[in-house]
């Protein structure tokens, strides 16, 4: 029986090195400052599933992303990773969505690709809501396993998996079909392939192509796997009133900049009798145990 | 991120000298290759292009992982136990990374799991790998050997072995011996044929062998009876799954100390001829060895880079009596000396490594039909360019790349002495580049060949006729008067009569070619890149005044000088 794995990945701003010009003055992100890259979880989940495909011969992975023309970079890099192929999600239609308008029209792909397992990492870091996820499973109705570090097992019907929880760990068994979120400690992605980018450098979208002025048909017609499909709202079949703006029901109401200040500060010695109360204080507060 | 061929502009601009148009046409059979190989190239541009993504690749590999783990890598060194030689973590974990980015074997042909990469590019990647650390540019660089493997050995073995080389497995070569280091002929290191196995056996000691744990061994061995000299060598196979070899000890070294140096005890160790009888040193490892002398002008100019970034940065940072220290006269006079030294070595790198492409290219192609004439004499052409560049860029760039390190730490001051900054390790590093593969007193006895054959001179020569831009007039009269000089200063030597003499000035001799071609090479890529003019300028006057004092020494020199040095002895 083939498996079908989707990866849901998206093209973020790399929040982690922020200079001054990051934010703008409304306190939304400054995306033309920051370079794009593939969200670091997602490239967890990406190793995950082809850690799926490793164990098992008939696996396919599929990358699929929501977000603008270039965000093609990022399938062409999961592609260069070792996934199969990927689907572009686009349309001016998407725009201002939140993580519910997100879901949607994910979720709207997804049931046209029917996957018998979706991967997603935890969040995003421009968001940082780890929603999506959840939600589209919901939606799917699909059982869904989050926080998850590491893959047991993995066999025809179900897989055995290792969650990271704030106290501990937990393992668990999930039968197909399943949604599975991962965690950032969890494998890291494994690196670009050599021959895989050789191979597939070309692979475009088809608007990538007709911006560049490059007529790709005799290339798509030899070696079709050089085609990144494109979908948009109409081809997933979403009803519009769900999408972007309109169906985004969260509104951002201001944005503060927080400065962190010490407020008060304790001394202790390194006597036992300090390390003592030093423990009862953080066993009173519930800082630890 | 860090990625070391994005940040060095230099390695992109080797990669548009017009040679490489010939290079890759012909690497890549014109390109047909690509209708059988879907990740082969379809045209030049593409092939460009693909060497540049895979170059990306690897430079991001050495600037986000290689270098971080550099330091732990030279704390760490290695460690043997059980027979087993295991490396630092960072190693390991560096070793792990390209082996799944399916980076090894990327100069071995496609049929063999390969990428099918010039060496030119091989040479590049073994760079950008040094600069991030030299002591793994070693484990890294001996997959050479396979080149040794898809040149001479019977296809049985190759088709065994070489695909192994881009699953990752390492290789090292078995050469010196405690009695056997510069002299290989000496080798003692004994093989005869096992009737009953069908195959030959092993018996003696190796010593200072790097990544002598490897899985793949090539190993020189004496398989004749009663020889004494290099007739009676013969190449080896050795496959570690066969565990027939004790490692007595890995060395204790004073740097790259990521990479095991180890002394190996062959018991009966099964092994398998590489092409012919007694060709084992006059053929194969002539040829694995000036593979590797490359590699390690590579790895020089890699350090060299990563030593002058430091003392770059440093010399930026640093202030004292209120100024930043690179605004004083000797600091930025040995920081535009380093540049001009790294510049000039790496042009002559390259120009090199598209020696040994044209001329190995060539010799593959002869191997598949009969070449014209016209190729024929392009092939020897080249192969004595190779020849004798080889040797000159291994002098040049071990020595440069000491001085360079010697140079960087020097800026630092007493905290370059300290641990705390990885200068010292790059110096560390660099000591040894000068000394393995043929230390620098060996590579003038090879180079000093191309001076007395004219070959230098010939190609210097063809670099005079080239046409340039009005405004390097200056700097190439220097060169044309410093010809002149050179020509006459060899008369003199000849002149002599006398080889003991002739011997004793062979590096002054060398030097002086060495300085002219840099020089010349330098102005050719100025003649391309703006970059380039400040460095020609420097190097070409530094050139000029040292090789008017080697012109006055062999001027003035006699029996009676060299009867004062020889009574030392």
């Amino acid at each position: 029986m083939n498996l079908k794995i989707v990866v849901l990945a998206k093209q973020v701003p790399d929040t982690r090195n922020v200079g001054k010009d990051a934010m703008k003055e409304d306190g939304t992100v400054n995306r033309g400052a920051l370079p794009a890259i593939f969200n670091p979880d997602d490239l967890n989940a990406l190793e995950m599933a082809l850690e799926i495909k490793d164990r098992r011969k008939d696996v396919e992975v599929i990358v699929l992303t929501m977000g603008p023309g270039r965000a093609a970079d990022i399938i062409r890099e999961a592609i260069f990773r070792g996934a199969d192929k990927g689907y572009l999600l686009t349309d001016r239609k998407f725009a201002g969505s939140d993580t519910l308008a997100t879901s949607y029209a994910l979720y709207k792909a997804v049931q046209k690709i029917n996957p018998d397992l979706i991967i997603c990492g935890l969040q995003a870091i421009d968001g940082d809501t780890a929603q999506v996820g959840p939600q589209i499973a919901e939606k799917l109705q699909f059982p869904q396993v989050t926080y998850v570090e590491k893959l047991n097992e993995a066999d025809e019907r179900q897989l055995v998996l290792t969650r990271r929880l704030e106290r501990g760990i937990e393992t668990v068994k999930v039968n197909f079909p399943a949604l599975i979120t991962v965690h950032a400690s969890a494998n890291p992605c494994r690196p670009k392939h050599a021959k895989r980018m050789l191979k597939y450098k070309h692979a475009h979208t088809l608007s990538e192509l007709q911006d560049q002025n490059r007529d790709y048909t005799d290339l798509f017609k030899e070696h079709p796997y050089l085609r990144i499909e494109e979908w948009n709202a109409e081809s997933v079949e979403a009803d519009e009133s769900y999408l972007g703006l309109s169906g985004s029901p969260t509104k951002v109401k201001g944005i503060e900049s927080v400065v962190l200040t010490q407020k008060e500060s304790k001394r202790f010695t390194d006597k036992d009798q300090d390390i003592d109360q030093l423990m009862k204080e953080l066993l009173e507060t519930r800082v630890i145990g | 991120m860090e990625n070391f061929f994005l940040d060095n502009e230099h390695l992109a601009f080797h990669l548009s000298h017009p040679l490489m148009k010939s290079i890759v046409k012909m690497k890549e059979k014109n390109y047909t290759e690509s209708k059988r190989y879907d990740y082969a190239p379809l045209d030049f541009e593409d092939a460009i292009d693909s060497y540049k993504k895979i170059l990306e690749v690897i430079g991001e590999i050495a600037g986000e992982i290689i270098a971080p783990n550099a330091e732990e890598v030279d704390k760490e060194g290695v460690t043997l136990a059980n027979n087993v030689v295991t490396y630092a973590k960072g190693t390991q974990q560096n070793h792990e990374v390209l082996k799944r980015a399916g980076m090894y074997g990327l100069s071995l042909p496609r049929k063999y799991d390969g990428l099918n990469f010039p060496m030119v590019i091989s040479i590049m990647v073994a760079e950008i790998i040094a600069r991030a650390d030299a002591s793994f540019s070693n484990i890294w660089s001996l997959q050479d050997c396979a080149e040794t493997i898809h040149e001479f050995a019977s296809e049985e073995l190759k088709s065994k072995y070489l695909p192994m080389i881009h699953q990752g497995n390492t290789c090292s070569m078995a050469l010196t011996e405690p009695d056997a280091g510069s002299d290989l002929q000496a080798v003692m290191l004994k093989a005869h044929y096992d009737h009953e196995a069908k195959c030959w056996r092993l018996n003696g000691v190796k010593r200072f062998i790097t990544n002598g744990d490897a899985d793949i061994q090539l190993v020189l061995a004496r398989s004749e009876e009663d020889t004494t000299d290099a007739r009676g060598l013969s190449c080896f196979l050795y496959d570690r799954m066969d565990n027939a070899v004790t490692i007595r000890r890995v060395e204790n070294k004073l740097g790259i100390k990521g990479a095991p140096t180890c002394e190996l005890v062959y018991k009966n160790a099964p092994a398998q001829l590489i092409g012919d009888e007694r060709m084992g040193l006059i053929k194969y490892v002539m040829s694995l060895m000036n593979a590797a002398r490359l590699g390690i002008g590579a790895q020089s100019v890699g350090l060299a880079e990563a030593a002058y970034r430091e003392a770059l940065k440093y010399a930026n940072e640093r202030e004292q009596f209120d100024s930043k220290i690179i605004d004083f006269p000797p600091v930025y006079e040995m920081l535009a000396g380093m540049r001009a030294k790294l510049d000039g070595v790496r042009s002559l790198l390259y120009e090199t490594s598209r020696f040994v492409d044209m001329y190995k290219l060539f010799t593959f192609e002869g191997k598949e039909r009969s070449l014209s004439n016209e190729e024929r004499n392009e092939m020897k052409y080249y192969q004595r360019l190779a020849d004798v560049y080889t040797p000159l860029l291994k002098l040049f760039a071990s020595e440069y790349c000491n001085q360079i390190a010697y140079d960087a730490l020097q800026i630092h001051g007493g905290t370059g002495y300290m641990k705390d900054f990885p200068v010292e390790r790059l110096m560390r590093d660099a000591r040894i580049t000068n000394i393995y593969e043929g230390t620098s007193q060996l590579q003038v006895v090879a180079a000093i060949r191309g001076v007395s054959s004219g070959t230098y001179l010939k190609r210097i020569k063809e670099y005079e006729a080239i046409e340039l831009k009005p405004e390097w007039q200056v700097l190439k009269n220097t060169l044309v008067d410093m010809t002149h000089r050179f020509e006459k200063t060899f008369a003199i030597a000849k002149e002599w009569n006398n080889i003991e003499m002739f011997d004793f000035n062979a590096r002054r001799l060398v030097e002086m070619v060495g300085n002219i071609v840099i020089g010349y090479l330098l102005i050719l890529d100025a003649e391309h890149h703006i970059d380039y003019t400040h460095s020609a300028h420097i190097f070409i006057q530094m050139g000029d005044a040292q090789n008017r004092e080697k012109e006055a020494y062999i001027a003035r020199f006699t029996e009676n000088d060299l009867a004062a040095y020889q009574s030392i002895k």
